[in-house]
């Protein structure tokens, strides 16, 4: 199989390449920063991993994505699962007062991606098979007071996989859309920890598995989906109390 | 959080910090208050306080697989890469790691900090006699590489330190050719002490070996042993020979009350499995996994010892006094009925120059304990046992010898103490375990 991961350095990104450089796919990986990027493509390889290519991409370049997409489906030879990672979790307090800092973490975690997105959507139309697996969050189901801003972006990107799945029906293209919960990662490195903490190999492998089966929406791990299924419920007359 | 050893016992309150790489691990310890004491943790196997402490450096997300070079053999890799994903990598490529404690969940630099033997020590020594060199970050927040040629008082001093010199970032070791990882064993059962001695003596050669012993057995039946004994099995020109299949078993969900595993009951499970061994095959092959490690097939095994947890006492007594001083043990341990179903009896060979190393010639014995009060008094006089015959106790299971026990059995510690203070003389790398040993304040 032949696999292209985005934001490739993340650690959810890089648990989920291991995976499947394990099972000998070939694998192209997109991040900012060179130096990991050749440490992760060496631990691939040994891994199992049958090719590791990389490119460099600071992914708020919109300009560039077409051009480094391109050279990815190049040297992989066409893709099979697209899988993108990336993402960024600001300071609620500072973003929701400073309009460029949150202008900068909406395109990050949400405008970054559709513009992938337009892009990967036209590469795979061509070669008319496919899967493109994008990781969102359980923030997007609902804007809470903690992280409405990462929360929001999020939710713009899962609203638009909602759409594009169906466009993309009929050229045999699969769009997952993968929610974590709480992922014990350097991103997340600033909160203390509890029971609903997941490792980020536990999600990759529920990714895996999803992009394997054709699911649509997927909660990782599978309890979110309860979690989140109540407080969706929760009457907005209470819910603008809450501060969780 | 809350932050314990494998053993479960002691528990107390730490901050976790899980650097991504070694750049942002350097910044940490740079950054911090020369007080603040930290120590680095892999995969939380040792046993009892010796990776914990206020803040503890997880390795866990410094897990990359660097370099293998298949003509040296030599494989270069990140702390937190534990033995079971090396396994992985280096086994279909008909590559073997030289040494494999008890379970393959430790990491490199836990392994390394610890000085891990397997079941080959008596031919082949313990871990770090394998390991090429190791990339470390000081109390400085500088990254230094050491080995046997560069920095090799620091070299020393890391192998076997448990982590008291610095946070482990970076490791080459070198590795075994195999041309088959099955392993083909044969089991020999002892009636007692005197002939398991006798079987692992007349056995001596044997790749690997390990007796399982019930130290609940008492009168002529003391010492009631099976001695298994290890080779490689030869290639059978298999695809299988280099496939490595790993085991997923069954697990324990949550800590079973601790009142299930007493005298009566484990004296039972004792004496079946003696019963069982003692009609079974004597000859069989075993994959990998099963042989080196049948605890990891029950995963979180620790949690039968009920919420307090258990000790581990892992002692190693000279050949000379070994059979009279392990004897005196297992009267002890059997006359109170304290001991339970992991007795592991085996033979060490040479001893290395690293300082804080555990083994040195002759016969180690390791028994597992519930905690409980009545427990500590018991394994007060087993140390004095221990002292009088002139063996010590393995760090990586203890959690609470005192600091005139340590002094008196490690002979290097004056040694280990100077290059600590050179290296970090503010104490900045501390463990519950090395302050009560007096090793830092």
């Amino acid at each position: 199989m032949k696999v292209l991961i985005i934001g490739a350095n993340s650690a959810i990104a890089k648990a989920t390449a291991r995976n499947y450089a394990e099972q000998g796919c070939s694998l192209h990986l997109i991040a900012r920063s060179e130096d990991q990027l050749e440490v992760l493509a060496s631990d691939l390889t040994l891994r199992g991993a049958s090719n590791v290519s990389h490119s460099v991409l600071d992914l708020n370049k919109f300009a560039e994505h077409k051009k480094t997409l391109s050279s990815a489906f190049s040297k992989l030879g066409g893709v099979d699962i697209a899988l993108i990672c990336h993402g960024s979790l600001p300071d609620q307090d500072k973003v929701e007062k400073n309009f460029k800092q949150a202008l900068k973490e909406i395109n990050t975690n949400g405008i970054s991606v559709i513009s992938l997105l337009t892009e990967l959507a036209a590469k795979f139309v061509e070669q008319q098979q496919g899967t493109i697996a994008v990781i969102t969050s359980v923030a997007g189901d609902r804007g809470r007071q903690p992280n409405f801003v990462y929360g929001a972006a999020k939710s713009l990107v899962s609203t638009y996989l909602q759409g594009l799945r169906g466009k993309l029906l009929t050229h045999n293209i699969h769009i997952v859309d993968i929610r974590p919960g709480l992922v014990d990662s350097p991103m997340t490195a600033q909160f203390p920890k509890g029971p609903l903490w997941s490792s980020p190999e536990v999600i990759a492998q529920k990714i895996v598995k999803s992009i394997r089966r054709g699911s649509h929406t997927v909660y990782a791990p599978g309890y979110w989906r309860v979690i989140m299924f109540v407080v969706d419920v929760i009457p907005e007359f209470i819910f603008k109390r809450l501060k969780f | 959080m809350e932050a314990m050893g494998w053993g479960r016992y002691p528990k107390t309150t730490a901050d976790l910090i899980q650097p991504a790489d070694s750049e942002t691990l350097q910044k940490f310890i740079s950054s911090q208050k020369k007080s603040a004491s930290c120590i680095g943790r892999g995969s939380g196997r040792s046993y009892g306080d010796s990776a914990l402490s206020g803040q503890l450096i997880s390795s866990r997300f410094l897990d990359n697989f660097l370099e293998l070079d298949e003509q040296q053999k030599i494989l270069r890799c990140g702390a937190g890469v534990t033995l079971g994903d090396i396994l992985k990598v280096c086994i279909p490529r008909g590559l073997f790691l030289p040494v494999l404690p008890g379970t393959k969940a430790v990491s490199v630099a836990g392994a390394i900090a610890a000085d891990v033997h397997g079941k080959n020590h008596h031919l082949d020594g313990s871990f770090c006699t394998y390991v090429k060199k190791i990339s470390l970050v000081l109390a400085s927040g500088e990254l230094v590489n050491c080995s046997e040629q560069e920095n090799s008082e620091l070299f020393r001093a890391t192998c076997g330190g448990m982590g008291l010199t610095g946070v482990i970032v970076e490791a080459s070791l070198s590795l075994d050719s195999i041309a088959s990882s099955y392993i083909d064993q044969r089991s020999l059962v002892a009636n007692d002490l005197a002939e398991c001695f006798e079987h692992i003596q007349n056995n001596a050669d044997s790749k690997y070996s390990v007796a399982w012993l019930d130290c609940l057995a008492r009168g002529k039946n003391l010492g009631r042993s099976v001695l298994y004994l290890g080779e490689h099995a030869a290639s059978k020109n298999r695809k299988t020979d280099t496939l490595y299949r790993e085991r997923s078993g069954l697990g324990v969900p949550f800590s079973t009350p601790s009142f299930l595993l007493n005298k009566t009951t484990m004296s039972l499970f004792n004496a079946s499995y003696f019963g069982a061994q003692k009609r079974k095959k004597s000859s069989t092959t075993l994959s990998c996994d099963n042989y080196f490690f049948p605890l990891d097939s029950i995963r979180n095994w620790n949690r039968l010892y009920g919420t307090n947890g258990f000790l581990q006492y892992q002692f190693v007594l000279p050949s000379d006094s070994a059979f009279e001083g392990i004897t005196s043990v297992l009267e002890k341990v059997s006359e109170k009925g304290k001991g339970s179903f992991l007795s592991v009896l085996k033979k060490f060979g040479e001893a290395n120059e690293n300082l804080l190393s555990f083994p040195k010639p002759g016969y180690t014995l390791t028994l597992d304990f519930k905690n409980e009060a009545a427990l500590f008094p018991l394994l007060e006089e087993l140390d004095r046992i221990v002292l009088a015959h002139d063996g010590r106790l393995y760090l990586a299971k203890d959690a609470r010898m005192s600091e005139e026990v340590f002094k008196a059995s490690y002979p290097n510690w004056e040694r280990f103490m100077t290059i600590k203070k050179k290296y970090d003389p503010s104490n900045r790398f501390a463990s519950l375990q090395s302050t009560r040993l007096g090793l830092t304040q």
